[in-house]
């Protein structure tokens, strides 16, 4: 499982990689949320994936910390959710301002010669 | 702590004159000379201790981890030269205040003045080697504010620009040469360092030391070959070259010499490089000058000479000479500073300062011209006056019996020729100027006499050098307490003996001074008669070498590679910096494996994964490779990538982790409309790219960053784990008061850090609705183009309806059980959010409007607020910021229901996240409004 794990984090890197080197900025934009995915679950990862941990403290298994989820990479990786969604919004709307003044959707803001 | 007002009054009364305004010219200079009056009267009232061989010191701690002290130490050297720094700058003082027209801002001008005579003054007197080299950068600074005073004028930036530029390359020499030295002897005390001149000399750094200090001399003194900065720094106010550039700054360099003589000198390394350095500036500065036109610029050359001189005779290791050194130091600023002023009072008053265009003025400026003849006379060695008798000390000094044989005869010789070309110069300015050349064109205007405040300056120190010329006795203390600090530090040491007097009996240094005033008067007339000296553009021979030349040739090569690096790493694509950037960050990456570490993988055979994961894990793998394959298609591709963000919240879940399951969830909704709705403005597909290669180089590196973080990630899940999570499941109940740890790290533990997120989310909705906002602009929809023609099926737009209340509550459900349960104040948001924006997709716009403004702007301001405001109670209980309190009271109905003031937090995340999803969303969904508002005008 952890191969398959490292080989998930590899491709959503390196289709994200990608698509952030193409030249429109929508293709840009569907690589950094790629990206932002591979980084996410990079981040979840060194909590290290538990299946059937206890996400939360019920009393009973307290005696037991190692029983649960590592909360720590969680909330880390949940404001991360948040703020790259407010990122992808920004490109967005810089995707359309930018095409709106120049006419292209060049990253560069114009048609390459 | 006299010694401490004595060098930090200057920068008391710089930041007094700071606040004055350029109109209170007359305060300005009030202030500026009384500081001077009191640094000099300071320093006299410290003459006789100085006198009787006492060092005065005075230290305080600074920054003891680096061994700098702020300390002052006062010998006879450090003595003389705060005797010029004071005196000469009183009468530049006054001479200036006369000097400036009123309309420059006289306030300003001093303010410089006063930073410079501070950071001089630091110079001279820091007990410390460090801080030495930090106000020997200040008076770098301080000059290069002075020069470059008439900012306006192109000739004075550059010629700031390049004396900045050699001096502080000097100065950062000099600094390694201190830290050498500092490393050799172990401490940065002048005492330390004056007392052990001979560990310094056996040590193998011994000579790089030396080099380095001595380009920071060489440069700050103007000596070959770095001496072509001074003639470019003659664009200078008059009273600046009058200070700086031959009474104070440039002697800075010789005194250093002078400083360190102890610890550097008596080596066979110090009398070649400082001596032929001195010899090479003494004649070439000579020669030069005779050549000039600019009155000013044939002084600045006589001043190189000058300096070349007293380099020269510390470099000829003997203590004799050293005394001789010092001695025509006291002159050459006396006769020198009158002179500049004297050429300041003759450009002021006919608008010229080109010899050529000068002629009689004798005739108007009688008093001015009677002034400069003696101090020129002082400057050309003439009997009775002070140049006189240094110059002979000179000579005498030249005739070391001691010396390797080339010089013996070479060394009389060209000090001789030097001597005379001196006299050549001299004899130039006097006649060009003030007495009649048929040659020469008439001045732009007719002069006369300047105020007395102009004069007495010049009369001042014209007497200085008549009084010495006469009565040398007069200096005697002063020159023997100054040679006994110099030769030996502060160590007992006898002086040698010698005899200020102004006549030694017919000796051979009186028969060189007699060839040379001959010769230079002969000199002069065969230029004169024969050649014209108003003809020559430049001196001949020696017009071609320049360092000058060399110089800006290497600064526009560094120039042009500068330029060549920024286009080719800044082309304004883009596209390339993202290149750069991703390239930058694989080898970042990469760096330390390839340098030392290397990943460590155990190949243990791992957790076997279940049926349902391999599962997921194909499809999600699928769909990432499939956009790469689709993404042209733009639609397919929005598909193909919510349902990898679909799996990644499955995954989630799987893992244990509920919270970020469901965040991701609702992100994913919130970020596909969004790019739904944007791409109703962009092209619905990309254009293929025309350079294939293109293709294959970013596959590549892809690839590769592919590889590296898979391998990252494989070498961390199969190592032992160890976690910080033990501190936040063990707190999180007890600090916190609550069960559902994600959340109470959120709200509690990284409350602060939460905070600045949500404030960025708001910032990002705010620069949103900036972006497309259309003051001001042709409508955005125009340009844009696309149609808005959707209908909105029935049954999606019942079903909306229906979920909105219901939906509504589920965000109170998330809110309220968030800090025990999966949930909380983003989850709750984000669901709030996502039933508002879809009555936008199954409604319609207008449908919206007609009900609510959907200005959701004020959420964001509220959310912060109350967040903030919680952070900001707990001051009230005199807790840190965003520190939380709990409780859990009974409520009738409800039972116990936990209360916390992170709740009040949770909430300001909550309006935040919903305020800034919707205004972020409102924002581009508006955007066919103002197109169909376009469309019906």
């Amino acid at each position: 499982m952890e191969m398959m794990l490292a080989l998930a984090v590899g491709t959503l890197t390196g289709s994200g990689v990608y698509l952030m080197l193409r030249a429109r900025v929508f293709d840009l934009i569907v690589g950094l949320t790629l990206l932002s995915y591979a980084v996410n679950l990079f981040l979840f990862l060194m909590g290290r994936a538990r299946i059937g941990a206890a996400p939360i403290l019920d009393g009973q298994r307290a005696a037991n910390l190692a029983e649960y989820a590592d909360p720590l990479p969680q909330a880390l990786v949940l404001t991360a959710i948040v703020i790259s969604f407010a990122m992808t919004a920004l490109m967005l709307v810089l995707a359309l301002r930018t095409r709106a003044e120049t006419g292209s959707d060049h990253v560069d803001g114009e048609e390459p010669r | 702590m006299q010694l401490a007002w004595l060098a930090l009054l200057p920068f008391l009364a710089a930041l007094v004159q700071a606040a004055l305004p350029n109109s209170a010219r007359r305060s300005a200079a009030w202030l500026a000379g009384g500081t001077a009056l009191a640094v000099l009267g300071l320093l006299l009232s410290q003459a006789p201790a100085v006198f009787s061989g006492a060092v005065l010191r005075w230290s305080t701690p600074w920054v003891p981890a680096l061994g700098l002290d702020l300390g002052f130490r006062l010998d006879g050297l450090a003595w003389l030269f705060a005797l010029l720094i004071s005196a000469i700058g009183v009468l530049v003082l006054l001479y200036a205040s006369y000097y400036l027209s009123p309309r420059e801002p006289a306030a300003r001008f001093f303010l410089f003045l006063l930073l410079f005579m501070g950071a001089m003054l630091g110079v001279v007197l820091a007990d410390n080697l460090l801080l030495l080299v930090v106000f020997w950068e200040l008076t770098s600074l301080s000059s290069f504010l002075l020069i470059a005073f008439w900012q306006k004028e192109p000739a004075a930036r550059a010629g700031a620009r390049m004396a900045l530029l050699i001096t502080g390359c000097g100065g950062l020499a000099l600094l390694a040469g201190v830290l050498l030295l500092g490393h050799i002897v172990g401490s940065y005390s002048l005492d330390v360092v004056l007392a052990s001149g001979a560990q310094i000399r056996a040590h193998p750094l011994y000579l790089p030391t030396l080099l380095l200090i001595l380009l920071g001399c060489f440069s700050k003194s103007a000596q070959f070959p770095f001496h072509f900065w001074l003639p470019n720094a003659m664009t200078a106010p008059t009273p600046v070259s009058a200070y700086l550039h031959s009474a104070t700054m440039v002697k800075a360099g010789v005194f250093l010499l002078a400083r360190l003589y102890p610890a550097l000198g008596d080596s066979s390394a110090w009398f070649w490089i400082v001596s032929s350095t001195g010899l090479a500036t003494l004649l070439i500065g000579a020669y030069v000058a005779l050549f000039k036109h600019d009155l000013k610029g044939l002084l600045a050359y006589s001043t190189i000479s000058h300096l070349g001189l007293i380099t020269l005779l510390l470099g000829l290791d003997q203590p004799l000479a050293v005394v001789a050194a010092l001695f025509h130091i006291l002159n050459h600023a006396c006769f020198k500073a009158g002179l500049f002023m004297a050429a300041g009072i003759v450009d002021h008053e006919t608008g010229t300062r080109d010899m050529r265009n000068l002629n009689q003025l004798g005739r108007y400026l009688p008093v001015t011209a009677t002034l400069t003849m003696l101090a020129c006379a002082a400057m050309a060695g003439v009997p009775l006056f002070n140049g006189f008798l240094s110059k002979e000390m000179f000579l005498a000094q030249t005739l070391q019996p001691g010396l390797p044989a080339p010089l013996r005869w070479g060394l009389p010789l060209a000090a001789t020729l030097a001597a005379a070309l001196s006299v050549a110069y001299s004899v130039r300015f006097v006649h060009d100027v003030f007495f009649n050349n048929p040659r020469s064109r008439p001045s732009p205007q007719l002069p006369h006499e300047p105020p007395w405040g102009m004069r007495a300056p010049v009369a001042l120190l014209v007497l200085i050098c008549v009084l010495v010329g006469l009565m040398p006795q007069m200096v005697g203390p002063l020159l023997a307490s100054a040679a006994q600090a110099s030769l030996f530090g502060g160590q007992p040491g006898q002086l040698p003996a010698y005899e200020l007097a102004i006549w030694h009996g017919l000796n051979l240094p009186l028969g060189m001074s007699v060839l040379a005033l001959l010769g230079g008067g002969l000199l002069y007339l065969f230029w004169h008669q024969r050649v014209d000296l108003h003809t020559l553009e430049q001196s001949p021979l020696l017009g071609r070498l320049n360092g000058q030349r060399g110089f800006e040739r290497q600064l526009a090569r560094l120039r042009s590679l500068a330029a060549l690096l920024t286009r080719g790493l800044q082309n304004g694509s883009l596209q390339r910096y993202l290149l750069c950037f991703v390239l930058m960050a694989l080898l970042a990456g990469a760096a330390p494996y390839l340098a030392q570490c290397s990943l460590t993988f155990s190949w243990r055979p791992g957790s076997p994964p279940g049926y349902v994961f391999s599962a997921l894990w194909l499809i999600g793998l699928l769909c990432t490779l499939a956009t790469l394959h689709a993404f042209r298609q733009r639609l397919l591709t929005l598909v193909l990538l919510g349902a990898v963000g679909l799996l990644l919240s499955l995954a989630f879940a799987y893992f244990s982790a509920p919270d970020l399951a469901m965040t991701q969830l609702s992100v994913e909704v919130v970020t596909t409309l969004l790019m739904m709705l944007s791409l109703h403005w962009l092209p619905k597909e990309s254009r293929p790219e025309r350079q294939r290669w293109r293709t294959g180089r970013d596959a590549l590196i892809a690839i590769l960053a592919g590889l590296g973080s898979a391998a990252l990630v494989y070498a961390v899940l199969t190592q032992p784990f160890d976690s910080i999570a033990r501190f936040y499941l063990e707190n999180a109940p007890a600090l916190g008061g609550g069960n559902n740890a994600v959340n109470v790290i959120i709200v509690d533990f990284r409350a602060y850090d939460t905070l600045g997120e949500i404030a960025v989310l708001g910032i990002a909705a705010l620069i949103i609705l900036a972006l497309l906002r259309e003051r001001g602009l042709p409508p955005l929809a125009a340009q844009l183009g696309g149609a808005d023609n959707d209908r909105h099926p029935l049954m999606l737009s019942v079903a909306a309806r229906l979920l909105l209340p219901l939906a509504l509550l589920a965000a109170l459900h998330f809110y309220l059980r968030g800090h025990n349960q999966p949930g909380g104040g983003f989850v709750a948001g984000l669901v709030l959010a996502i039933a508002l924006l879809l009555q936008y997709v199954a409604q319609g716009r207008q449908w919206m409007a007609a009900r609510s403004d959907g200005d959701l702007r004020p959420w964001i301001g509220w959310g912060l607020l109350l967040a903030g405001l919680t952070g900001v109670g707990s001051w009230l209980f005199a807790a840190p910021f965003l520190t939380s309190s709990y409780d859990y009271p009974r409520w009738p109905l409800f039972g116990h229901v936990p209360l916390t003031s992170a709740m009040a937090f949770d909430l300001g995340v909550l309006l935040t996240v919903t305020g800034a999803t919707v205004v972020m969303l409102n924002a581009i969904v508006r955007l066919s409004a103002s197109k169909e508002s376009a469309r019906w005008k």
